[in-house]
């Protein structure tokens, strides 16, 4: 699979797969694992997919953002258990300036929080599990 | 000579996470009338043992990209109903 992985993500790697000559600005996005949700302390996640179709959304927003700026972007999400300070996704844009290695890192991580099918689930300190719901919080606010 | 127009279709059915525990598998084969539309996998999967725990309108994908649930189905189609995503 080429956006979608089980093992852990190598920036350098994800850095030098768009770094080129004429390549001045490079912006990059990590998404960490975070040792609290709503307050609550967090001991690790699971993170699943569907696979395939994981794999097919994020090439449509990796192509999307590469139509709309001059740039080239470079994006890998992990599954699997994952620690705390884990990278779990990581975006990487180069473009010739700055703005539009901005806009377009920006861009794929906003689609991908949207579009992907990835799910999350939190393994709490006090023994208890859920799967994390992002917009649980919207519908009750 | 013409073929009858086929009277039912099947679809192949995945459920995720929550969903897929809520009702107790990851997938289906399921035969419904034709012509059918993602709604109408949906209201049958929530008539199951379980069903209620899936939301009325739930995100869906036909064959790998999301799809309202007014979009036809077709013989053969892979549909996904997909909990709240998280990814990121």
């Amino acid at each position: 699979m080429r956006f979608i992985t089980g093992d852990p993500i190598d920036h350098a790697a994800l850095l030098a797969s768009v770094q080129a000559p004429e390549r001045g600005g490079v912006a990059c996005f990590l998404g960490l694992v975070r040792d609290h949700h709503e307050g609550r302390p967090v001991l690790r996640l699971d993170y699943s997919a569907y696979g395939e179709m994981a794999e097919a959304e994020c090439g449509r927003i990796v192509a999307e953002a590469e139509a709309r700026w001059r740039v080239a972007v470079a994006l890998r999400h992990r599954v699997g258990s994952l620690a705390i300070g884990d990278t779990a996704v990581a975006v990487v844009a180069a473009s010739a300036h700055r703005e539009e290695a901005f806009a377009a890192s920006r861009y794929v991580i906003e689609e991908v929080k949207r579009r992907v099918p990835v799910w999350k689930r939190e393994f709490y300190a006090d023994g208890t599990v859920a799967w994390v719901d992002p917009t649980a919080k919207l519908q009750h606010a | 000579m013409t073929a009858a127009a086929p009277s039912s279709l099947t679809v192949r059915v995945l459920l995720f996470g929550s969903y897929a525990e809520g009702l107790g598998f990851e997938t289906l084969e399921l035969m419904l009338p034709s012509p059918a539309t993602v709604a109408a996998v949906v209201d049958h999967l929530r008539s199951l043992p379980g069903g209620h725990q899936l939301p009325p309108k739930p995100l869906c994908a036909r064959n790998l990209a999301h799809a309202s649930p007014d979009e036809p189905v077709a013989d053969g189609d892979e549909i996904a109903i997909l909990p709240p995503l998280a990814g990121g």
